[in-house]
C-alpha cells in the first residue's frame, strides 16, 4: 500500500483522490452509527417474525402473533358497542318522557345526542344549534312545527320537505314569480308583516291582502299554525333575515328549506337521544 | 450535428403547428402554440450558429442561467405557499374564482417549489458539479441548453395546466400525460449529458456528488414512468386516464411519491451537499467509507418506504409492515448524510462565525437530520395513526423542504453566483446574514405552529367521552386549528421576506457591485487577522 497523505488538523489517512480541491478522510464507521443501523436491522427482522410482513404467491406471511388490524379494528368498535349496549337496550325500549326522567338515560342521551348532533346536525343549525340564515335555531322556544319531544322526534326521524313520505311539508305559494300578486300588493303587506312583528303600524290595505293571502295559514293575529309548520310572525325572529326587503322577498319568490329524514341514516336509539338532547337545549316544552 | 438536431427541432415545430390546429380543447391549442414557440426558436438558433470559436473550458452559461431560474421560481413557488397559507386562514381569499382557488393553486404552489425551484437547483448544480469534479466541458454541446429550456417548457406547462383546470389528479405527479411524455424526452437528454460527461471525466475516480446526482436521474425516471403511465382519451386533448385503479394505484402513487422525496429531494439535495459543504469548509469530506455506506443503504432502503403513507387503509396489512420497517431501518442511511455533512467541518468550526454562507449549510444540514429521524418516527404506525392526515405532517414536509432543500439551495446559490459571475464576493454578507435569521425564524414558527395544530386535530379526531360518544365535530377541529394558520402564515410570509433579501442580494452581486461592510460576526481577533 502506497503511503495516502495525512490530513494535518484531524490526523486522519486520506484516500489520495481529490476532485477540485475536495479530499477524503479515510474515517471508519462510527460506531454508534453502525450500531444503530444494525439495531434497527435486528428489530425489523423481529418484527417481521411477529407481525404480517411478506407477501408469498398466494398469501403473505402472517407473523406469530397472529395479528390483524382490521380484526382489532373490529374488537375495539365491539368494545365500545358492548360498553353502551345495556344503556342502549334501555333507551330502545323506553319512551321519550321516560328517558328524561330516569337520570342514567338522560346522562346517555345527553352525551350521545350532543356527539350526533356534532357530527350530523351542526352543519346547518351550526355548533352550538343556534341556527344560521334558512337554519332554525334550536336554542329559543320559537318552533315552527313543535317543541314537544314527540315532536322533535318526527322531524328528526322524517325530515321537512325530505322525500320521505311521511315528511313534514308545506307549501307557501310564490306570491310575486307566480304573479299571484301585484308588487304593490306583496309591498304592503309586508309592511303589515313588518307592523305585526311590532316595527310600523298596519296599513289598510296590507291587512286586506293579509286577510285574503295569508290568514289560512299565518292565522288571523300572525302567530302562525304548528300544525302546519306556518311561522309565528309576530315574535321579532326571522328564518331567512331581518327586515322588509326580506320580507319581500319571502313573500315574492317563497322559501322552502329542506332538512333531510334521519329514518335509516341514524339508529333509532340515536334519533332519541338526539330528540332529548335537542329539547334539552333550552326551547323544549 | 447541428443539421440533424435542426432538422428534429423543425419536425417539432411542424408538429405542435398540426397540433395546435387539430387539439380538441384550448389548453392544448395554448401548449401547443407554447411548444411551437420552443422548437421555432430553438431551431433558429441552432441553424444561425456559427460554429463556436472555442468550446475549451467549462460550460457555464446553462449554470448562470440555472441560477437565475431557480432565483426566480424559488420566490415565485414560496409567494404562492403563503397565498395558500392564507387562503387556509381565511377563506374568503378563494375569491370564488376557479383560478385562484385552493384546489388549482396548491398543486402550483407543490410543483413551483419541488420541481421548478428545487428542480432549477438540481439541474444548475449538477452541471456545475459533474464538469469541476469530473475536469470535463458538459457533453453534448447544445444539449445542455436543451435541458435547461425545455425543462422550463415543462413547467410552464404543468403550472398553466394547473390554473386552467388541467390535472391527473396524482398528488405531485399532476401534469397530465403530453407534459409528462415532453419531460421524459427531456429528462432522457438530461441523464444522457451527464453520463457523458462522466464518460469524458479526466479524475480516475467518480466523485460522491456524481452518485447521488446519477441516483437521482434514474430513479426519478423510473418513478415518473411507471407513476405517469397513462392512456390518453384522444392524441389532441389533454385528458387521460391512468392505468393503475383502487389500491394498486394508491401504492404506485405513493412508492412515486415518497420517492420523489427521496431520490429528488434527498439524494439530489445530499449531492449540493457533498460539493458545497466541503467547497465552502475547504475542508475534506469527513468519511469516504460512510460516504460508501451511507449511500447504498439509503438507495436500496428507500424505495421500500412508500407504504408508509397508506397506514390503516385498504392497503393489505403485510405492505404496511415493510414500509414502517423500512422507514425505521432507514433512520441510520440518512443520518450517515448529515454525519457527513456535519463533521466536515472539523477543525473549521471557527467559519460558522464568519461565514453565514457556511452557516446556512450547517443549519441545513441540522434541519435534514431532524426531519429525517421525525420521518422514521411517523412511519411507525402507533404515530401514524395519530399523525396521519393532520397538520403534523404538513409541518414535517415544511421541516425538510424549507429547513433542508431551501437552505442548502441557498447555500449553493450563494457559493455559485460569485464563482460564476467571477465576483470578488458576494454584494453583501450582512444580507445573508439577515435573510439567513429571518428564514430561520419563519422555518421555526412555521413547523411548531403546524406540530402543535396536527398533534392537536389529532387527539381532537380520535376523543371519546367516558361513555364511548365522539367529543368534537370536525367542524369544531376546523375552527381550532385557526390560530396556528396564522402563525404557519406568518412564518411563510418571514420566510418569502428572506427570499426576496437573496434575490436583491445576488442580483447586486451579478451586476458586479459589492456593499462596504464590516462583517458583522467577526471578532475583533479575526478582523485584526483578516487586515493583516
Amino acid at each position: 500500500m502506497s503511503q495516502k497523505p495525512i490530513d494535518e488538523i484531524t490526523g486522519t489517512e486520506t484516500t489520495g483522490h481529490v476532485w477540485d480541491g475536495i479530499r477524503e478522510l479515510n474515517t471508519p464507521l462510527p460506531r454508534w452509527w453502525a450500531w444503530t443501523l444494525y439495531a434497527t436491522i435486528i428489530w425489523a427482522i423481529g418484527y417481521w417474525i411477529a407481525m404480517p410482513a411478506w407477501p408469498l404467491l398466494t398469501d403473505y406471511t402472517r407473523g406469530v402473533l397472529g395479528h390483524s388490524q382490521r380484526a382489532q379494528l373490529g374488537d375495539e368498535i365491539a368494545e365500545v358497542k358492548a360498553g353502551q349496549s345495556a344503556l342502549a337496550a334501555r333507551t330502545a325500549d323506553a319512551s321519550l318522557a321516560d328517558i328524561r326522567t330516569d337520570p342514567e338515560l338522560l346522562e346517555f342521551a345527553l352525551a350521545g345526542g350532543r356527539s350526533a348532533f356534532a357530527v350530523n346536525c351542526s352543519q346547518c343549525h351550526g355548533s352550538g344549534a343556534a341556527g344560521g340564515k334558512g337554519y332554525p335555531n334550536l336554542n329559543d322556544d320559537d318552533w315552527l312545527w313543535g317543541g314537544k319531544l314527540a315532536a322533535i322526534e318526527t322531524s328528526i326521524l322524517y325530515g321537512i320537505r325530505s322525500d320521505h313520505d311521511e315528511s313534514r311539508a308545506n307549501e307557501m305559494p310564490a306570491f310575486g314569480k307566480d304573479e299571484l300578486l301585484a308588487p304593490g300588493q306583496i309591498d304592503a303587506v309586508a309592511d303589515y308583516v313588518m307592523a305585526l312583528a311590532g316595527n310600523g303600524s298596519a296599513a289598510a290595505k296590507g291587512k286586506a291582502v293579509y286577510d285574503e293571502h295569508c290568514v289560512a295559514c299565518h292565522m288571523e293575529d300572525g302567530k302562525g299554525n304548528r300544525e302546519l309548520g306556518s311561522p309565528n310572525l309576530t315574535d321579532a325572529i326571522w328564518l331567512f333575515g331581518e327586515g322588509k326587503a326580506a320580507v319581500v322577498e319571502a313573500v315574492s319568490n317563497s322559501r322552502r328549506g329542506v332538512m333531510p329524514a334521519w329514518i335509516g341514516r341514524l339508529d333509532r336509539v340515536t334519533i332519541k337521544q338526539l330528540a332529548v338532547y335537542i329539547h334539552s337545549l333550552g326551547g323544549g316544552e | 450535428m447541428n443539421l440533424l438536431s435542426g432538422l428534429l427541432l423543425v419536425l417539432g415545430a411542424i408538429g405542435s403547428l398540426l397540433l395546435a390546429f387539430a387539439a380538441s380543447d384550448k389548453v392544448m391549442t395554448f401548449h401547443a402554440v407554447l411548444l411551437l414557440a420552443f422548437f421555432a426558436i430553438g431551431a433558429y438558433l441552432v441553424f444561425r450558429r456559427k460554429p463556436a470559436a472555442s468550446i475549451a473550458g467549462y460550460q457555464d452559461d446553462v449554470i448562470r442561467a440555472g441560477a437565475i431560474a431557480s432565483i426566480f421560481w424559488g420566490v415565485v413557488g414560496f409567494l404562492v405557499g403563503l397565498v395558500i397559507a392564507l387562503q387556509l386562514a381565511w377563506p374568503a381569499l378563494n375569491f370564488d374564482l376557479p383560478w385562484t382557488n385552493f384546489g388549482r393553486l396548491r398543486p402550483l404552489h407543490t410543483s413551483a417549489v419541488i420541481f421548478a425551484f428545487g428542480g432549477n437547483i438540481l439541474l444548475m448544480t449538477s452541471f456545475h458539479v459533474v464538469q469541476r469534479t469530473c475536469q470535463a466541458r458538459l457533453a453534448g454541446g447544445w444539449a445542455g441548453w436543451f435541458v435547461f429550456w425545455g425543462y422550463q417548457l415543462f413547467i410552464l406547462m404543468a403550472a398553466t395546466g394547473y390554473l386552467l383546470g388541467v390535472t391527473q389528479g396524482k398528488e405531485y405527479a399532476e401534469p397530465e400525460w403530453y407534459v409528462d411524455l415532453w419531460l421524459t424526452i427531456v429528462w432522457v437528454v438530461y441523464l444522457l449529458v451527464f453520463l457523458g460527461t462522466l464518460w469524458k471525466r479526466k479524475e480516475p475516480h467518480i466523485y460522491v456528488a456524481n452518485w447521488f446526482y446519477l441516483a437521482f436521474i434514474v430513479t426519478v425516471a423510473m418513478l415518473h414512468l411507471v407513476n405517469n403511465a397513462a392512456i390518453p382519451l384522444s392524441l389532441t386533448g389533454t385528458r387521460s386516464y391512468v392505468v393503475w385503479a383502487g389500491v394498486q394505484d394508491a401504492l404506485t402513487q405513493w412508492w412515486y411519491g415518497h420517492n420523489a422525496v427521496g431520490f429528488f429531494l434527498t439524494a439530489g439535495f445530499l449531492a449540493i451537499m457533498y460539493y458545497y459543504v466541503p467547497k465552502r469548509a475547504e475542508r475534506p469530506v469527513y468519511s469516504y467509507r460512510l460516504s460508501i455506506v451511507h449511500f447504498w443503504s439509503l438507495i436500496f432502503l428507500y424505495i421500500w418506504a412508500g407504504p408508509h403513507h397508506l397506514h390503516y387503509t385498504a392497503l393489505p396489512e403485510w405492505a404496511q409492515t415493510l414500509g414502517m420497517t423500512f422507514s425505521v431501518m432507514l433512520w441510520m442511511p440518512s443520518w450517515g448524510g448529515m454525519v457527513n455533512g456535519l463533521l466536515t467541518l472539523s477543525g473549521a468550526w471557527d467559519k460558522l462565525r464568519t461565514d453565514p454562507v457556511l452557516r446556512m449549510m450547517v443549519v441545513s444540514v441540522a434541519f435534514y437530520g431532524m426531519s429525517t429521524f421525525e420521518g422514521p418516527l411517523m412511519s411507525i404506525k402507533a404515530v401514524n395513526a395519530l399523525s396521519h392526515y393532520t397538520d403534523w405532517t404538513i409541518g414535517h414536509v415544511h421541516s425538510g423542504a424549507l429547513g433542508w432543500v431551501a437552505f442548502v439551495s441557498f447555500g449553493a446559490l450563494y457559493y455559485i453566483v460569485p464563482v460564476l459571475w467571477q465576483r470578488q464576493r458576494l454584494y453583501s454578507n450582512r444580507l445573508v446574514s439577515v435573510h439567513f435569521w429571518i428564514a430561520t425564524l419563519g422555518i421555526v414558527l412555521y413547523i411548531t405552529a403546524m406540530w402543535v395544530s396536527g398533534i392537536l386535530q389529532g387527539l381532537m379526531w380520535r376523543a371519546y367521552d367516558q361513555l364511548g360518544f365522539l367529543e368534537y365535530s370536525f367542524g369544531e377541529t376546523v375552527e381550532a386549528m385557526h390560530p396556528f394558520y396564522l402563525i404557519r402564515a406568518l412564518g411563510g410570509l418571514l420566510f418569502v421576506l428572506g427570499s426576496l433579501i437573496m434575490a436583491y442580494n445576488l442580483w447586486r452581486t451579478m451586476r458586479g457591485d459589492l456593499r462596504e461592510e464590516v462583517d458583522p460576526m467577526a471578532t475583533p481577533a479575526a478582523a485584526a487577522a483578516a487586515a493583516s
